[in-house]
């Protein structure tokens, strides 16, 4: 896809994501936001997936560590095929396969389920692993949280792939800088996050979470690198492309009422032109 | 009389580990800097590249098995019962219980026969903590017959497992040919008309010898060994309690949330009969000999014996 393509694919799974959050009445829409690019990205352009072929073995791994940004995950996968975008609508209601948080036994095109926060990345790292034991080519990719890296567990998976040399690892922080209680530096700073990864024996590349160009560079890079696993740092803005959520932490796991849902929709229908 | 051969369970979970090997291919063991006390340094001599060293990191070993198990892997994670089930009750529940994942931890060093070491590392809990996860099922074998046995099926299970063995060296008493492992079917090891003793673990053989004692004494003991407490096999339970009238659990675990309880909850839906439950009584262990252990929390035959009798006459 071409960088205008991956715009407006964005902007469909933003449109995804505030319609199911709407729907649900509850939900996490800031952070889903911040990542919405950056999932467009892997899920149209970076990763090797096929949703005619969910259960690929050779296929790219992909695990949502910040499970929470569900609404995310699940617009991702709608619009690339896996199930119908209409069910986004479900999300979170009784009998729905779209949980709260994702569930891979009963999601088409969810690796792993998660949602406790700092538990993803060693599930990816157990597949990296998987790859290199068993001579397999796929890659595996995680995403977490600026917020979610305060976990001791994070930085045990980041020892052991650093140690071990996972060079089909990529991990993705969503740094959009807010977490439920506040800005990141004021809660328990996590920063300097590229610094941390670095010490980790991580590859590091920082991008702007938002720009298709700068992540096409960085994943180009990250498949070049030998002996280590790679760190990308995106620069994120929590709520991206609704103008009254945008860096609003009160918008971390709050659904929009009617009138809210109709303003966010015009924001991102204005994107579109 | 030949002297009773024993052998501790931990070094059944390691030679079994190291017998599946070659069979299978895609069997992977974790550790977390313990592989010389969980004995699973004989899989990592003749597999090494199939050994995992997590280093001191519980959590992300359970997590990393997760992530190998979804690629069709068959993990096993080692470490001491208090770590395994204890530090990393969340990353099991969460990331290898919910999805429901082929991955086997094998506890070693759990109840109170870790001795020495004392309370920090003798884990109690584990049973309990182990059994309230769905679709968990929880298996304590009772000798190295049974344990190699348990690893064995565990192979040809697909689901979550949680397998507890002990330090201490245990008598070996499933030593006979017609001995079949079977996941959640108990065994009857010796009929009885009295009272019902049902064991797990190193339990069992403490209370065939109590048995033994409580015969001279003219108390008939029916001893049950349930190797799997989930899921139970409440069908024999019943039928015995049925006969005997009189129930008494065994087990080197807290008597919150183990065998105990578990016996209870089939027991009081379906044919309530009394029951003593022999365990730890909520209180922490301590430094000690695992014999000196046993004996203090009442779970060696003469404490076994003593405390059945009283309950026997109490209530026959």
């Amino acid at each position: 896809m071409n960088k205008l393509e991956l715009e407006k694919t964005a902007n469909e799974i933003r449109k995804g994501i505030v319609t199911a959050v709407h729907s649900a009445k509850a939900g996490h829409p800031g952070g889903s936001l911040s990542a919405a690019d950056i999932m467009a990205y892997l899920y149209f352009e970076e990763m090797n997936v096929d949703p005619k072929n969910a259960k690929d073995e050779n296929r790219d791994r992909f695990v949502l560590s910040k499970g929470h940004v569900a609404p995310a995950l699940y617009s991702t996968l709608a619009n690339r095929g896996y199930f119908p975008v209409e069910d986004l609508k479900t999300l979170r209601k009784l009998g729905s396969y779209l949980q709260g948080h994702p569930c891979m036994q009963h999601v088409p095109g969810v690796d792993m389920s998660s949602g406790s926060l700092g538990q993803g990345l060693s599930a990816a790292v157990g597949m990296a692993l998987s790859a290199k034991m068993r001579g397999k080519d796929y890659r595996s990719y995680a995403l977490c949280g600026d917020g979610e890296i305060e976990e001791g567990q994070i930085w045990e998976a980041a020892m052991f792939a650093g140690f071990r040399k996972l060079d089909n690892l990529v991990v993705i922080v969503d740094n959009n800088g807010l977490q439920i209680d506040g800005k990141v530096d004021e809660v328990c700073s996590p920063y300097p996050i590229a610094d941390k990864f670095a010490a980790f024996n991580f590859h590091v590349i920082c991008v702007d979470g938002h720009d298709f160009d700068d992540l096409k560079r960085a994943f180009d890079e990250a498949k070049t690198v030998k002996g280590m696993p790679t760190a990308i740092i995106a620069k994120t803005v929590k709520g991206k492309g609704v103008s009254f959520m945008e860096n609003q932490v009160a918008w971390h796991g709050t659904a929009p009422n009617d009138e809210q849902y109709e303003i966010a929709m015009k924001d991102l229908e204005r994107m579109d032109k | 009389m030949p002297e009773i051969k024993k052998i501790a369970t931990r070094e059944s979970y390691g030679n079994a580990l190291a017998e599946c090997g070659a069979e299978y291919k895609n069997l992977v063991v974790l550790d977390a800097d313990l592989a010389a006390a969980t004995k699973t340094g004989v899989f990592k001599k003749a597999f090494p590249e199939r050994h995992i060293d997590c280093g001191i990191a519980e959590c992300n070993m359970v997590g990393i098995a997760a992530g190998l198990a979804t690629t069709g892997m068959i993990p096993f994670v080692s470490s001491f019962a208090m770590f395994a089930a204890g530090r990393a009750f969340e990353q099991v529940r969460n990331s290898v219980g919910y999805p429901h994942l082929n991955v086997k931890i094998g506890a070693t060093h759990a109840g109170v026969t870790v001795g020495e070491d004392g309370a920090s590392h003798q884990c109690n809990e584990d049973i309990a903590l182990m059994r309230t996860i769905p679709g968990m099922v929880v298996i304590c074998p009772s000798d190295d017959i049974e344990a190699k046995a348990a690893v064995h099926a565990a192979m040809e299970y697909n689901g979550p497992m949680y397998l507890r063995f002990g330090r201490a060296a245990v008598p070996v008493i499933n030593d006979n040919p017609e001995y079949h492992f079977e996941i959640g079917k108990g065994v009857v090891l010796k009929e009885g008309k009295d009272v019902t003793l049902v064991a797990t673990g190193g339990c069992v053989s403490a209370s065939l010898e109590a048995a033994e004692q409580l015969k001279a004494q003219g108390i008939d003991a029916e001893i049950i060994n349930i190797h799997t407490i989930k899921p139970l096999d409440s069908e024999l339970i019943i039928k015995s309690a049925t006969k005997t009238g009189l129930v008494v659990t065994v087990e080197e675990h807290s008597v919150i949330g183990g065998l105990g309880s578990a016996v209870a909850d089939a027991l009081s839906e379906n044919h309530p009969v009394l029951m003593k439950k022999i365990g730890v009584n909520d209180v922490f262990g301590e430094s000690g000999t695992a014999a000196q252990l046993l004996h203090k929390f009442g779970l060696d035959a003469e404490g076994i014996c003593q405390s059945v009798t009283e309950f026997y006459k109490k209530n026959k």
